[in-house]
């Protein structure tokens, strides 16, 4: 009886762990990253032998590498999705300290493995990226002064964030790498924007990115070059997209068949960036449209589990970890298919990437941990309402 | 809003009077207005997560949307070069009036070299050499053995030449298609057509580019693909041209002249049907301009529109017309022509003396410069320049031609009344024969404005008037009587009425005065007189006729018959049919029975 009221499962007290694991944890969206690992794997063995061959290494170099940090990824997925909510933002403030700090020591630690940006550091046996961990990091930290700004005689903590956004915006520009900054920025204003910017200021902001897009677009020759070119109908063939889009014809609907494709061959970041395009190439919209399905359920299941949140912490950081999530995947999706001007940004979970992995793992996990079923006191809400 | 108050007054004084501490009650509704403001985030996430969710639900599909496309649609050959301004080298073709061509595009190749590709580049720059007799095998060598990744070997061959290169079979040497600007009829018309070169060149295509004539002026046109290679026709007569080039060439060695121009054109519609200038050029092989020296000498300067001259006695039809439109004389008023005519230190004299007076219609006839000047000074200076204003006679002719801007008439800074007076028999002012010819076509067509014209026409212009019927036909009887009993005898043509009027004006020298023996002779001539459709216009650059015992530089000696024997030849190919006057039957009535 009291389960139908309050629409919760009563947790008895000294309930084991893994029971209570189980119970509340959100199992769609588990099992929606499962089988994206297990995608991500599949297309693996498809596009990683021609960059083994590359660098004359056995054909199934990468995806063993690959399957050896999954499961890494997974079993940290796992651990931190048992967190409590409190440990939650306790371990992701700590993290945050630790991943700021590297971010912030890479010019003179880090390497930039010839590719002209500061972004990693070398461990040696795999390279780590701190940008990648900073970002579920901040995701928490952002949602905790958020919060508490509710509380009576808070801090002015949607300011702090922002001054915080802004330094990790400004470094990872400096790097540069204008990818995971425009990520962080959005997470930043996705939660800034469920925790209540006020309607003046998000049209004021949108009225005047149009304005100055159309400044832009009539007085700066480069700009309305760039916009024009990505806008036209043509595709330069020699580019990346220009090969990406050609994978995505030749597979049509059900593809050319497994080890078929060609794209792979000539795609230097056949193995991330454009790894749907193998996907398209090979398996065709089959595989693309339940990929892309696959996001969509994660993205969505977590935020409408999320509206029943009381709890603004839990409420914030739980949504700039998903649309974080969604993000990344709808910009890779989108270059490929060119709704969105070339950004280099791994797919989660699919795309190749040691330490991409296990972040996206510590993210997904934080998520679920957040979007665990618990008791949201409904009928307080409701006799509090009517007290009034 | 209203909030509720932090204190209510009621509720303190009631707790104050039972010793209660009030403090308790202000945080009491600090904490449940910070929930409210709680409940009212937690609603407003509500929507606004909502909001995300269909967001990120659209964006998802409109991707997954996109990509269904995109793999639908069936895959492309890979397009080579997307570049934002492709080498178009579509050349639309031109035509004569008839649908002849004039200017057409052939395919041939180009070759050139990627020297990187190359096995053996010594043997086959040897070869090369052993083909193509004008490059220079050292030159080839170096080029091909040093650092360069590509050479033009030639712009255009023939496909002889294609196969000998095939055949040297070096993977290094390759071809790329071009188009080349051809002109099949050779010199005929060649200051009309111009030329041809290749602008920006890329490997599989170059742009043809017209470098002068209609070519330059209608390049835009002729370039544009958005005319599906409309051809441009041209109111040239194919034909016709190639007879006046052809009469216009002998008479000028006849006549030991240095440079020669004809103009021909409809005198309703303006069409030019032939303009020729010699000495002239091949448009396939268009000679470089010259770098010194005066341009004119070039046989690339066309001198019937670019060449200004001063063009002597046919301008006193001008001052003529003008009086008689002006009511200020008739053809019969007899002028006083006794000479010289002084004015100030200026004398002007006649070619030899006409006796004291002369009738209008002789002063034409027999040329009288001082009949002229003094009918110019009845018209005073502004009438006059208003007048050959009209006529187009002071500026550049509209014709479509690249150069035609150049020729721009020469007018006195000062237009003084002695200028009125020189100016009426065609001295002070210089022309070139178009002005010329386009100023007789509108004073003899009836009277009405036409503007020289190198495009087809359909219908006569409708000009504004320039001289009334009456004037026009009084006109076209003074020019017939030149030819019949005046200075251009020898242009009377059997059958088609010529009418005109000569004119031989000394050249001036650049050192200042004039050249005695050095004469630009001009015939402007209409046919038939009784109806004209048609002005020629024939100009001799420093004819001198030399059959007789003393050079005789006149143009009734030398312009006259050139402009008859053309008139000869080109009256049948305009469809003219000679006018066989008899004479008058008379007392014999023709009865149909």
């Amino acid at each position: 009886m009291t389960e139908m009221v309050h629409g919760s499962i009563p947790v008895p007290a000294g309930d084991p762990i893994i029971p209570r694991w189980w119970r509340t944890i959100d199992k769609i969206t588990l099992s929606c990253v499962l089988i994206l690992f297990a995608i991500g794997l599949l297309l693996g063995l498809a596009s990683s032998p021609p960059l083994a061959a590359r660098n004359h290494l056995p054909p199934f170099y990468y995806v063993s590498r690959q399957a050896v940090f999954g499961l890494m990824a997974m079993g940290v997925m796992m651990l931190v999705s048992m967190l409590s909510p409190t440990m939650v933002r306790r371990l992701g403030v700590l993290g945050f300290a630790l991943a700021f700090a590297a971010l912030a020591m890479l010019p003179v630690l880090g390497t930039d493995f010839g590719k002209g940006a500061i972004r990693w550091y070398s461990l040696g046996f795999a390279s780590f990226q701190p940008s990648e961990f900073l970002k579920p990091a901040f995701v928490v930290v952002a949602a905790w002064f958020m919060a508490a700004s509710y509380e009576p005689g808070g801090p002015p903590g949607r300011l702090f964030s922002f001054g915080l956004m802004i330094v990790i915006v400004l470094i990872l520009a400096l790097q540069p790498d204008f990818g995971q900054a425009s990520l962080i920025l959005f997470a930043w204003g996705v939660m800034y924007f469920v925790s209540g910017a006020p309607m003046t200021l998000l049209s004021g902001i949108a009225a005047s990115v149009a304005v100055a897009g159309t400044f832009a677009y009539s007085h700066s020759e480069h700009f309305a070059r760039r916009i024009d070119g990505f806008l036209s109908a043509d595709v330069d063939p020699r580019t990346q997209i220009g090969y990406a889009t050609d994978a995505i014809r030749e597979g049509g609907f059900f593809g050319v068949g497994l080890g078929e494709g060609q794209v792979k061959w000539s795609l230097p970041d056949a193995h991330t960036d454009f790894i749907i395009a193998v996907a398209a190439e090979e398996y065709g919209m089959i595989l693309v449209i339940l990929i892309i399905a696959l996001y969509t359920v994660v993205v969505v299941r977590s935020l409408s589990r999320l509206k029943r949140e009381r709890d603004p912490f839990i409420r914030l950081a739980g949504t700039g970890l998903a649309c974080a999530f969604g993000v990344q995947a709808m910009i890779n999706m989108g270059v490929a298919v060119r709704l969105l001007p070339a950004k280099g940004m791994t797919l989660p979970f699919v795309s190749y990437g040691g330490s991409s992995l296990i972040a996206g793992g510590i993210a997904v996990g934080m998520l679920l941990a957040l979007t665990r079923q618990r008791p949201q006191n409904a009928i307080g809400d409701f006799l509090s309402s009517r007290g009034e | 809003m209203i909030r509720a108050p932090l204190r209510p007054l009621a509720r303190i004084l009631r707790a104050r009077e039972n010793g209660e501490n009030p403090a308790r009650i202000e945080r009491e509704a600090r904490l449940k207005r910070a929930a409210q403001v709680q409940d009212r985030a937690r609603a407003r996430a509500e929507t606004r997560l909502t909001v995300m969710g269909l967001l990120f639900v659209f964006a998802f599909a409109s991707i997954g949307y996109r990509m269904a496309t995109l793999a639908g649609s069936a895959p492309e050959e890979p397009r080579a070069s997307v570049s934002n301004n492709p080498i178009i080298g579509l050349r639309a073709d031109i035509l004569d009036r008839n649908g002849n061509i004039l200017a057409t595009n052939l395919e041939t190749n180009s070759v050139y070299a990627q020297p990187p590709q190359m096995i053996d580049p010594v043997g086959t720059a040897r070869k090369l050499a052993a083909i193509f007799p004008e490059l220079n095998a050292d030159q080839l060598i170096r080029d091909f053995t040093g650092s360069r990744k590509f050479v033009w070997i030639r712009r255009q061959i023939s496909p002889e030449q294609m196969q000998q290169v095939h055949d040297i079979g070096d993977p290094g040497i390759l071809f790329g298609p071009r188009e080349m600007r051809i002109y099949p009829n050779g010199p005929v018309a060649s200051h009309i057509l111009g030329g041809a070169t290749y602008g920006r060149e890329g490997v599989n295509a170059a742009e043809i580019v017209g470098v002068a004539g209609v070519a330059r002026q209608f390049d835009s046109f002729l370039r544009d693909p958005a005319n599906n290679g409309a051809p441009l026709k041209l109111s040239i007569d194919l034909s016709v041209q190639a007879a006046t080039e052809q009469v216009l060439a002998g008479g000028m060695s006849l006549m030991n002249a240095k440079g020669a121009a004809a103009v021909l054109m409809d005198v309703h519609t303006g069409e030019i049907l032939a303009l020729a200038s010699l000495p002239d050029f091949d448009p396939n092989n268009r000679p470089r301009p010259l770098t010194t020296g005066d341009a004119s000498d070039s046989p690339l300067f066309n001198r019937a529109v670019q060449g200004v001259y001063e063009l002597g006695s046919t301008f006193k039809v001008f001052a003529v017309a003008q009086a008689l439109q002006l009511g200020l004389i008739t053809p019969d008023t007899m002028i006083d022509t006794r000479g010289p005519l002084v004015w100030g230190k200026f004398r002007i004299n006649d070619f030899h003396d006409y006796g004291s007076h002369l009738s209008v219609t002789d002063v034409i006839v027999e040329s009288s410069n001082i009949g002229a000047a003094r009918i110019a000074q009845q018209i005073g200076t502004d009438r006059q320049r208003a007048f050959l204003g009209s006529l187009g006679l002071l500026d550049a002719t509209p014709v479509e031609l690249a150069e035609a801007p150049g020729g721009r008439p020469l007018v006195p800074p000062h237009w003084s009344e002695l200028s009125t007076m020189t100016i009426a028999y065609g001295h002070g002012i210089a022309d070139s024969p178009l002005h010329l010819a386009a100023a007789y076509a509108s004073i003899l067509n009836g009277g009405t404005l036409v503007r020289p014209t190198l495009l087809k026409q359909d219908h006569p212009q409708a000009g504004p008037r320039i001289v009334s019927e009456a004037v026009s036909e009084q006109m076209r009887q003074m020019l017939r009587a030149v030819v019949t009993r005046g200075t251009a005898s020898f242009g009377d043509v059997p059958g088609y009425q010529v009418a005109g009027k000569t004119g031989t004006a000394d050249k001036p020298d650049p050192q200042g005065g004039y050249y005695n023996d050095k004469v630009v002779a001009t015939f402007a001539s209409a046919f038939p007189a009784n109806d004209p459709r048609y002005v020629l216009v024939v100009t001799l650059d420093e004819p001198s006729e030399t059959t007789g015992g003393a050079p005789k530089r006149t143009a009734g000696w030398t312009a006259v018959p050139v402009a008859a024997e053309m008139i000869r030849r080109v009256g049948p190919l305009l469809g003219l049919r000679p006018q066989i006057e008899t004479p008058d039957a008379a007392g014999i009535q023709l009865s149909s029975n």
